[in-house]
């Protein structure tokens, strides 16, 4: 069923695509730095004569001090309220007359906002970019009420959604002193705290060139970029930047499960969430081994889980592995299934253990091993079809601390990845004393 | 070199139209009308620039032609064409298309059956042999139909979690009792339990043919090389489709409010009445008038109403939904159980005011700006101009319409606009579903049946997706993304596409 799921055309499925820096190919990127420390990516692709354009701050969620939940998140839909110049509630329309969308996104790890436009229109986005870089201006009469529409927000993606409220008690709990445990949007009750001076005294601690990369990838060079962006974000000052200093997550001891019972699940559904080096966290020289195993384990319907528990036992409906190692601090390498009808959570634990188990006991095969980093470097050519997915591999990455070889060298690193190294790479990370498991069950009516 | 060319030609015309005031007319994408020597047509983009090659195409009539004793059908269909096919058994078949990497899907609409490839160019004539033999040989083994069946099974419990899809369920189940709109794409569990290999055969034969067939091609090949590839793909396909029965629509319960208790904090509401269908000589107004009324995102009246001034929804939204035998215009809102009668209280309130006031000088201006300004976004992809391509053969706008297009939009005068919101917004036919426990928000009319039972819409027979895993550190956006605000009641259109009414949802 893996083929039909190119059917989920949605922004998330770009996401998705997107956040795997699986997906990497050779973009040949060109690079330059202002003097102020605007790190600057180009990436050509001319099929149509537009660009997508990118700002990329490296700050987000994990970055709030404690009891200011969704202050980054909140800053982020505070970005588009105005400047010294722009009127409040400008910016998207002067965007949309120009014939351009823009959005913005935010993580545990950066914030960043993007336009589309064609390319006789860049100039003015870069302008407009540089203005609110430096010149936001914020007054409750247009702070208050966005607090009220992230709080919906809230509501629409958590609190509606059983799934995400037992995705919330799992991060929680899967990261004993990571701000990985708390939620991007924030924790209601100190969303309600926000205001115009905690957004105000953030964005000016965070928000500066020198903490910021502008990635621009479609029909534009570096030679036509880079007398528009010195005009542009040349004159904004830098900042002293303070340091991106975390808590550290301890040696974990226990296994640890959550169970969430709600009245509103009917189908539910299985989760185990093991701690995972990321490229800057943990035992790095295993993440391109993990990528392999995720392929291996959950990549398509040949899969080691999709054969066992959807196609022989038959006691699940769908599975998925996830592992993403673009981030600061330690990831998670995450499975995940949905029982069949009627098949109690319990049996679908036990085959995901069972599978677990042979997989540590008797390791990967050369064959699986073969066909899985075939599948991933397609994906690589694939990933050269859209611009969007391009701006955002190069933005994740150097965003979290990475480089532009970390995406560009993706492929040759992952044709070197051998049997030894996917075995020793999940001897490592699928250990219980580093797992989270989650179970969303029916709550019968009382 | 050969690229070389229509980028030329487009930055003439981008410096043309700066010159004239005009419209920036859409880069000049070559869509060239390839006739294979059996005859069968298929549109195609030529692009060199990377080694992949996106197909899509679409089969005339879709889940609306379902028996009604089993429903979703068209979909279990949907799912199967790729679990086994020729000599080839399901394990067999995927293993071969993961082993080269080929991306072969199919799904339902109500008006379509529509199915996806996406290749390597290296892997080509193996990935259409694939195709040829999933569309003319389909096998329906029982174990496949089985685990197939259980999946479908499973995302209709999962989509019965969603209030989103519950209320565009009830509101197409609302204004469509007597017409297969009105019912489930994915089906029931009680209609899914019948359907039989026998049943799926009969689909294959009766729906799959030559002459309901429509083919875009976007990517790394020629006309030469992909006109014997037509044949050998689809030319052993019957000449003609089974009859499609499905009559025009009539829309009911206009005007009724009803409300489906559920206990959430968040209700979500959604509403619509008759629209325009794609054919429509006023499509094209009533287009710019839905953009400036809640299809412009932060440009709409919707939005500045519901969201920026009171704060009180993070999504308000409405589009055209121009489906094949209806023309709607569609909408939705989601807001905390206090507000939902202030918000639909001023969705309503804007509704009337554009009907009894119509546009402004400087939201036509503006609308039009965005309108044709964005158009060439929407091809940056292989995939998106595959989908275009058979979009506009769905809809018959001919091989020039991309070159056509923005000046279709200029056209449009303010009258026009005016007049086609007196002839469409009757706030009085305005009917609204809301799922939630919305406070001063009293039903008109009882649900039309029970919203909560497991239905159907949006998806198709994908794997019942696990819950989100928490490694994505969760994005949390500024807004809705902006193709995909709506919980598009049955059909797929497109929630702001004026080129694109069907392929996905």
């Amino acid at each position: 069923m893996t083929a039909l799921r190119l059917f989920l055309v949605s922004i998330a499925a770009l996401a998705a695509f997107a956040l795997a820096p699986a997906q990497a190919g050779v973009f040949n990127p060109e690079t330059f730095r202002l003097d102020n420390g605007l790190q600057v990516v180009v990436v050509e692709n001319h099929r149509v004569p537009v660009v997508t354009s990118m700002v990329w701050y490296k700050v987000g969620a994990a970055d709030e001090a404690p009891g200011e939940t969704g202050l980054a998140h909140f800053l982020e839909h505070l970005m588009f309220k105005g400047t010294d110049t722009v009127k409040p509630q400008e910016f998207s329309k002067i965007i949309a007359k120009n014939g351009g969308q823009d959005n913005a996104f935010t993580t545990h790890d950066y914030t960043a906002y993007y336009e589309n436009v064609a390319r006789d229109r860049l100039d003015l986005v870069l302008k407009l970019e540089a203005d609110r870089m430096q010149n936001l201006r914020l007054t409750d009469d247009v702070v208050l009420p966005e607090r009220e529409v992230v709080r919906e927000e809230r509501r629409s993606r958590v609190e509606n959604d059983p799934n995400a409220l037992l995705s919330e008690e799992m991060a929680a709990t899967t990261y004993l002193n990571l701000p990985y445990r708390r939620p991007v949007i924030g924790w209601d009750h100190e969303i309600v705290q926000l205001g115009t001076d905690k957004a105000y005294a953030f964005y000016h601690t965070h928000y500066a060139p020198n903490n910021a990369i502008l990635v621009v990838a479609g029909d534009i060079t570096a030679a036509e970029l880079r007398p528009m962006v010195e005009k542009y974000f040349g004159p904004v000052p830098r900042r002293d930047i303070p340091p991106r200093v975390r808590p550290k997550e301890p040696p974990h001891h226990a296994e640890k499960r959550v169970t969430l019972k709600d009245a509103r699940v009917n189908q539910p559904q299985w989760t185990r969430s093991y701690l995972a080096p990321s490229y800057h966290e943990g035992e790095s020289k295993y993440v391109d081994a993990l990528e392999v195993l995720e392929q291996i384990l959950g990549g398509d319907s040949s899969s080691r889980l999709y054969r066992a528990l959807v196609v022989d036992e038959k006691v699940a409906a769908g599975v998925d592995a996830d592992y993403q190692p673009t981030a600061v601090d330690l990831s998670t390498f995450t499975l995940s299934a949905s029982p069949e009808p009627g098949v109690a959570v319990e049996r679908v634990e036990t085959a995901m253990d069972a599978e677990i188990a042979k997989l540590l006991e008797t390791g990967v095969s050369e064959d699986e091993l073969a066909r899985a980093k075939k599948q991933l470097l397609a994906t690589a050519t694939y990933a050269r079809d859209s611009m969007s997915v391009a701006a955002r591999l190069f933005g994740m990455a150097l965003a979290t601390g990475g480089t532009v070889d970390e995406v560009e060298s993706w492929p040759q690193r992952i044709s070197a990845v051998t049997v030894q190294q996917v075995n020793e790479a999940a001897a490592a990370v699928l250990n219980r004393e580093n797992s989270t498991t989650g179970v969303l069950l029916p709550q019968p009516a009382s | 070199m050969r690229r070389a060319v229509p980028r030329i030609a487009a930055f003439v015309l981008l410096i043309l139209g700066a010159l004239l005031g005009g419209p920036s007319p859409v880069y000049a994408v070559n869509v060239e009308k390839v006739v294979s020597p059996g005859g069968i047509e298929a549109w195609l983009v030529r692009d060199p620039t990377i080694p992949i090659i996106s197909v899509q195409f679409a089969f005339r009539g879709g889940a609306a032609l379902d028996p009604g004793d089993k429903l979703g059908l068209a979909r279990m269909v949907s799912g199967l064409l790729d679990e086994g096919a020729g000599n080839l058994d399901s394990k067999t078949f995927q293993r071969k298309l993961n082993d080269y990497a080929i991306h072969l899907g199919f799904d339902a609409t109500q008006d379509y059956f529509i199915g996806r490839l996406k290749t390597l160019k290296e892997n080509r004539d193996t990935a259409f042999d694939m195709l040829h033999i999933a569309v003319t040989s389909p096998r329906f083994d029982a174990e496949p139909v089985e685990r197939i069946r259980n999946q479908m099974l499973a995302i209709l419990a999962q989509k019965s979690e969603d209030p989103d899809h519950a209320a565009a369920l009830a509101w197409s189940r609302t204004v469509f009792p007597d017409h297969p709109y009105g019912r489930p794409i994915d089906g029931t569990p009680e209609t899914i339990a019948k359907i039989t290999a026998a049943d799926l055969h009969k689909f294959a034969k009766e729906r799959l043919a030559r002459d309901n067939l429509l083919i875009g091609v976007v990517g790394d090949i020629t006309p030469e090389e992909l006109a014997p590839l037509l044949d050998s793909t689809f030319g052993e396909l019957p000449a003609h489709a089974a009859k499609d029965t499905v009559g025009d629509a009539t829309l009911r319960g206009s005007g009724e409010t009803v409300v489906s208790n559920r206990d959430i904090p968040q209700s979500v509401v959604v509403f619509g009445e008759a629209g325009v269908k794609r054919d429509d000589p006023d499509y094209y107004a009533a287009y710019v008038m839905n953009y400036i009324l809640g299809g412009g995102g932060f440009s709409s009246r919707l939005t500045e109403e519901v969201r920026e001034k009171r704060g009180l929804a993070y999504s308000v939204y409405s589009y055209l939904n121009p489906l094949e035998h209806a023309g709607l215009v569609n909408g939705g809102v989601a807001t905390r159980n206090s507000k939902v009668k202030e918000s639909i209280d001023l969705i309503r309130a804007e509704w009337q005011r554009m009907h009894d006031s119509g546009a402004t000088d400087v939201e036509m201006v503006n609308a039009k700006a965005y309108l044709t300004g964005s158009f060439a976004l929407r091809l940056d992809t292989t995939d998106k101009i595959a989908e275009t391509l058979v979009a506009m053969q769905m809809d018959h706008l001919g091989l020039d319409y991309l070159d056509r297009r923005n000046a279709l939009i200029e056209a449009v005068t303010k009258e026009d606009v005016d007049r086609v919101a007196k002839r469409l917004l009757d706030v009085k036919a305005l009917t609204f579903v809301v799922v939630g426990q919305p406070e001063g928000v009293v039903s008109t009319s009882a649900p039309a049946g029970d919203a909560r039972p497991a239905a159907a819409a949006a998806k198709p027979a994908e794997t019942a997706a696990p819950a989100q895993s928490m490694s994505n550190p969760g994005e949390a956006g500024s807004r809705p993304p902006a193709n995909a605000p709506a919980p598009d009641p049955q059909s797929g259109a497109k929630p702001s596409g004026d080129t694109a009414p069907a392929p996905s949802n």
